[in-house]
């Protein structure tokens, strides 16, 4: 079985703060099918992103797969509020890009 | 105009956060040639940290609010329908607040525009108010899984604003106000009062202000400060982008339903909560969505949320380049010996009262340990260092010396010996004080006014350069 990456796959991953405590991750997609491929393959789930980012399960406040956005959605709680002193991303826009090289198995 | 049969009220947008970029203004004005029924804008933002608040300061350049607010006051007084603006200068703090009504007041004086009524409302809560609460039982609520807000941090705020649901619009529309000024405020109520006003349904009135608040983020393709308008019947809510490049489409309408938020299905306002889970999103026209089907749930008590920041301490920032492989390897090595100079100087910075900061960019500054890569650094690195203190003094004496004396760490091996790191700058600077959110919590209030302070006044029809300026 062949794979691609996901960014081949998704339209936009992107990630930004939801409130001062969480930053939320979204990953859409243009189709119902690339979106089904992903979804199906189980690549993406709670435990994965938490192992992904190295954290622990517990910080993944929502995890949701949005059909009528064709979209994977979750949310991780920030150890500090956004803005506090030595946070070096206070829009939370820069940390999805591990999610770019996930590996998804294509038939 | 208009082609519409059956009443329906049409909402134009130009801005998602008025003033932090300037709004488009060729796809405002083939907006504003529709003829809309109001003009609206939100001007606010936590995202900008708690600096802004706590300080009392805008991150955008006064010139940048002034020309979006020039822009919609004309073509709001020149159609003759309400404008209204949400979480004036950023933060909505009352300082802001009072610094867009002395706008409105100028930009109507340069133009003599014929007079009208302004309204605006206060959202800063006094901490006394909040105490008397706490002190006589009443919860201030944590979200977000913080706890209850306790009289420590409450101390150690320095400023908090309530976030106004549609209450305060609605009774400033009631007072006849055609320009209105909001106070601290969620996105979507700026839409949501008047129509909720003008007898539509809360379920879609909710739904039209959660579609149009970001503007142009709810087309593709991607384009910020773009115009949108939103379009309120009895039964559904459609959205158009006035951008001729740009389309609202299923995809990017409901998309846009999850931006920014922790979960696509719930909105929560002072008054109940958006449920966004039973939507239906058609394709109307090329450039136009239409949707129905959301619910809004009214909540039994009402429950306002709280924004409050503090400050840490004064601020300095120094910086430095690694490029010997060596010690990028070492790197932690070089920074815990100038942690150490820092100690023995100040001690520990909890008995010492500071914080001091590394960011290593090229390595792991942007994620830290969430980064999967931070075991692979780049061929050279750069470390930007942030002190935190009481004092402007101390805060410059703690960054200067954990920043200059990475440059004498000492590495057993190091073949470099005449400074372990490369300076742009042999100085460090001073940059704004750190501050911290202290408030992301609810209060219960009795009545949905309680917080705000509503005000109106007429804008007279002066001369340029009368008494008003």
């Amino acid at each position: 079985m062949s794979s691609k990456k996901l960014s081949e796959l998704a339209k936009t991953v992107r990630s930004k703060n939801a409130g001062v405590d969480r930053i939320t991750f979204d990953i859409l997609f243009r189709d119902r099918g690339n979106y089904e491929l992903v979804k199906n393959s189980g690549v993406l789930s709670r435990a994965s992103v938490a192992a992904l980012f190295n954290i622990d399960a517990s910080r993944i406040t929502d995890f949701v797969e949005y059909d009528p956005a064709y979209a994977i959605k979750f949310t991780i709680l920030r150890l500090r509020p956004s803005g506090s002193a030595g946070d070096a991303d206070i829009f939370g826009a820069q940390q999805y890009a591990p999610l770019l090289d996930v590996e998804v198995p294509v038939a | 105009m208009s082609n519409n049969a059956g009443p329906t009220l049409r909402f134009l947008c130009p801005n998602g956060h008025l003033g932090f970029a300037p709004l488009k203004v060729a796809s405002f004005e083939l907006g504003v040639a529709t003829r809309p029924d109001f003009i609206l804008a939100d001007s606010g933002s936590d995202d900008i940290g708690p600096g802004p608040l706590g300080s009392d300061t805008s991150t955008a350049p006064k010139e940048w609010q002034r020309h979006d607010l020039e822009h919609m006051l004309l073509a709001a007084r020149e159609l003759g329908v309400p404008m209204l603006i949400g979480s004036a200068g950023d933060t909505g703090s009352n300082s802001r607040v009072d610094m867009y009504v002395q706008m409105i007041r100028e930009i109507a004086a340069d133009h003599q525009l014929a007079p009208f009524k302004l309204g605006y409302f206060y959202s800063e809560v006094p901490k006394s108010y909040l105490r008397r609460k706490m002190t006589s039982g009443d919860a201030v609520t944590g979200l977000d899984g913080r706890g209850d807000l306790t009289l420590e941090e409450l101390d150690a705020t320095d400023r908090i604003v309530a976030v106004a649901g549609v209450h305060p619009y609605i009774e400033l529309l009631n007072r006849g106000a055609e320009v209105i000024i909001g106070g601290r405020s969620s996105d979507a109520v700026i839409f949501a009062a008047p129509a909720i006003r003008a007898g539509y349904p809360e379920d879609l009135s909710y739904y039209l202000g959660k579609v149009l608040e970001c503007a142009s983020f709810n087309a593709e393709p991607y384009a910020g400060k773009e115009s949108v308008i939103g379009e309120i019947s009895a039964e559904d809510v459609k959205v158009t982008a006035m951008h001729p490049g740009q389309r609202c489409t299923v995809a990017s309408v409901a998309g846009h339903a999850m931006y920014e938020r922790s979960n696509p299905y719930f909105e929560f306002v002072a008054g109940g909560m958006l449920d966004m889970t039973n939507c239906h999103y058609e394709q109307f026209d090329e450039r136009t969505t239409r949707v129905t089907g959301p619910r809004f749930e009214k909540a039994e008590k009402v429950r306002v949320k709280l924004e409050g920041s503090g400050k840490v301490g004064e601020r300095y920032m120094g910086f430095a380049g690694v490029r010997d492989p060596y010690t990028i390897e070492r790197i932690d090595e070089v920074i815990g010996w100038a942690q150490q100079q820092v100690r023995e100087r100040f001690g520990d910075p909890e008995d010492g009262g500071y914080e001091l900061h590394y960011q290593v960019y090229g390595r792991d500054a942007i994620m830290g340990e969430m980064d999967p890569l931070r075991d692979q650094p780049g061929h050279e690195l750069g470390i930007m260092v942030f002190g935190v203190a009481p004092t402007a003094a101390m805060a410059e004496e703690v960054t200067l010396t954990g920043t200059r004396q990475m440059f004498y760490a000492r590495l057993p091996d190091v073949k470099g010996t005449a400074g372990g790191v490369a300076f742009p700058l042999d100085e460090v600077t001073r940059v704004t004080p750190a501050y911290r959110w202290t408030l992301n919590h609810t209060v219960a209030v009795d009545d949905p006014l309680e917080l705000f302070e509503l005000h109106t006044t007429d804008v007279a029809d002066v001369v340029a350069g009368g008494a008003e300026r």
